[in-house]
């Protein structure tokens, strides 16, 4: 037998020193994530820059750390109802934001603090010469939609039937960022994301306005959760976001102000 | 190989780590089981997106376990028979996708085969093919996630099987593909099985990669675990449904050919 079908002696304590050492790290870690978080805040995938921005702002100043957890609003919410640990929920839709206040999860009724709208994103330059809605319906062009699911999809669903337009995706993206990204790589020709996405992507994404775009605005809303570690703590960050001074750092990274 | 029975009993201190092991493995998938909505099974069950996933995902992962076969085996036998510098380094890229997080695989098989990718772009430019968004790349990403398996299978195969028929079938005068074919595959045999058992099992689960390079779109690219996470985002009922179909699909497969195999190994 070869000395590769099994491992070598010397290569055993090697493994169990990685083991150990990989457990007390992550013992350090836990702990400190633990006691060095003052706020935990659920925030929509779509806020995840603007977001790190008001809480880098928000702890210069109150010296409060927030941490924070970015992902699909609809999926946050159901980690929220099945009793994960937050202080605050920033979803990206009523429709998020009421599958956990409607399981009796939200202290309070929440509060829209901005608005966003939907926007064609073409890779830069446009190579596709994609000019409006009618050509997402372009079965030749390759098209990336949000998934009806989360909550950029189905504001998609909205302005397309309030159009009277079939649009003809390749595929349904798992979130907003997702979709940006397919744009970003030119792997697909034209996405249906938000305004601030468009601006976060920077020079390699070009926005095309909706003609009509009430239909594709989402409210935004956040809330303080009840059973929160620090309410306290989080309502001063709710209080925070709805500031002058947060509401001047969401609309310079392109939200609608209620 | 034999192994005797003498002096193997199980020391009893190893019993309880093992229990809890076994629970550690199990109990989720209780969990999954006490939450499911039984009443309510056959209406999830008969949706029409159920079963389209469902296709899809067994088409993907027996096309996937194909190419795994047929790129899989000769590179196995490359790794067990050839000798040359830095072999221990190409075994270690080799089981690489077995660490990799999928959606690592599915960023990089996106670059490379994406229409502005390395090879994409060529692809793309010179014969108009894109293969994100297809089911040609379902199966890309399943196989690059599962080949591992089955390499590592057939090679362990390859190096426990005896090397002295090959040598016997030489001096009988018979040719290296003569004798990879009628010598070496028979004897590797049930090796090739067990791989190509895990490669299927583990490209019927893969999702990071799949959801990255291939897109989701039903019926074309949407196969059972990205139907399960997307509808664990509004409707946990159907994902819960959807998993049980997955793990019930995967238990069979597992349960029956691992039983073939071992038939197979011990005739």
């Amino acid at each position: 037998m070869s000395s590769h079908s099994r491992p070598s002696p010397r290569g055993l304590p090697a493994v169990a020193g990685l083991v150990i050492l990989a457990g007390a790290l992550g013992g350090c870690g836990g702990a400190e994530g633990v006691e060095g978080a003052d706020v935990r805040v659920f925030a929509a995938a779509s806020l995840t820059d603007v977001f790190t921005e008001l809480g880098q702002q928000f702890e210069s100043e109150r010296g409060t750390t927030v941490e924070f957890n970015f992902a699909g609003s609809s999926g946050l919410a159901q980690q929220i109802v099945e009793g994960a640990p937050a202080d605050v929920l920033a979803a990206a839709s009523p429709a998020a934001m009421a599958q956990v206040t409607d399981e009796g999860r939200g202290s309070g009724a929440p509060t829209t603090f901005a608005r966003n709208r939907l926007m064609i994103a073409v890779p830069a330059g446009n190579p596709a010469g994609v000019s409006g809605l009618e050509d997402l319906t372009d079965e030749d062009l390759t098209i990336a939609l949000c998934a009806q699911e989360v909550p950029c999809g189905a504001a998609s669903a909205r302005v397309f039937e309030a159009a009277g337009l079939v649009p003809a995706p390749d595929t349904f993206e798992r979130d907003v960022r997702a979709a940006l990204t397919k744009v970003e790589l030119g792997e697909v020709d034209a996405a249906l994301v938000y305004h601030t996405d468009v601006l976060a992507a920077g020079d390699v994404v070009e926005g095309i306005g909706l003609p009509e775009p009430s239909e594709g605005v989402n409210d935004y809303p956040i809330v303080l959760l009840a059973g929160a570690f620090n309410p306290g703590g989080a309502q001063e960050f709710i209080d925070f976001v709805l500031s002058d001074t947060g509401r001047a750092t969401l609309a310079e990274a392109g939200f609608d102000l209620p | 190989m034999t192994r005797t029975s003498r002096g193997s009993g199980i020391p009893p201190v190893l019993l309880v780590p093992a229990a809890v092991g076994l629970l550690f493995l199990l109990l989720p998938l209780v969990g999954l089981l006490a939450r499911a909505p039984w009443a309510d099974l056959g209406e999830h069950l008969s949706d029409p997106a159920v079963l389209e996933a469902l296709r899809l995902s067994l088409f993907s992962a027996f096309l996937a376990t194909l190419v795994c076969l047929v790129l899989g085996v000769p590179l196995a036998w490359v790794l067990a028979r050839a000798e040359f510098r830095g072999l221990r380094l190409v075994r270690a890229l080799i089981t690489l996708p077995l660490v990799l997080p999928p959606v690592v695989g599915g960023v990089a098989l996106l670059l490379l085969l994406g229409r502005r990718g390395l090879i994409g772009q060529h692809l793309y430019d010179w014969f108009g093919i894109s293969l994100p968004f297809t089911t040609a790349a379902v199966v890309i990403a399943e196989a690059f996630v599962a080949m591992p398996f089955l390499v590592i299978a057939v090679e362990g195969a390859l190096r426990g099987a005896d090397r002295r028929y090959e040598d016997a079938a030489a001096t009988l005068g018979a040719g290296r593909w003569l004798i990879f074919r009628r010598v070496t595959l028979p004897l590797v045999a049930p090796g090739i099985s067990a791989g190509a058992v895990l490669c299927f099992a583990r490209a019927l689960g893969e999702f990071g990669a799949t959801i990255t390079f291939a897109g989701n779109f039903p019926g074309v690219t949407r196969t059972m675990p990205l139907a399960v996470y997307l509808s664990m985002e509004t409707n946990p009922e159907a994902a819960i449904v959807l998993a049980l179909v997955l793990l019930f699909v995967s238990v069979v497969v597992l349960v029956s050919l691992r039983g073939r195999w071992i038939s197979g190994a011990s005739s």
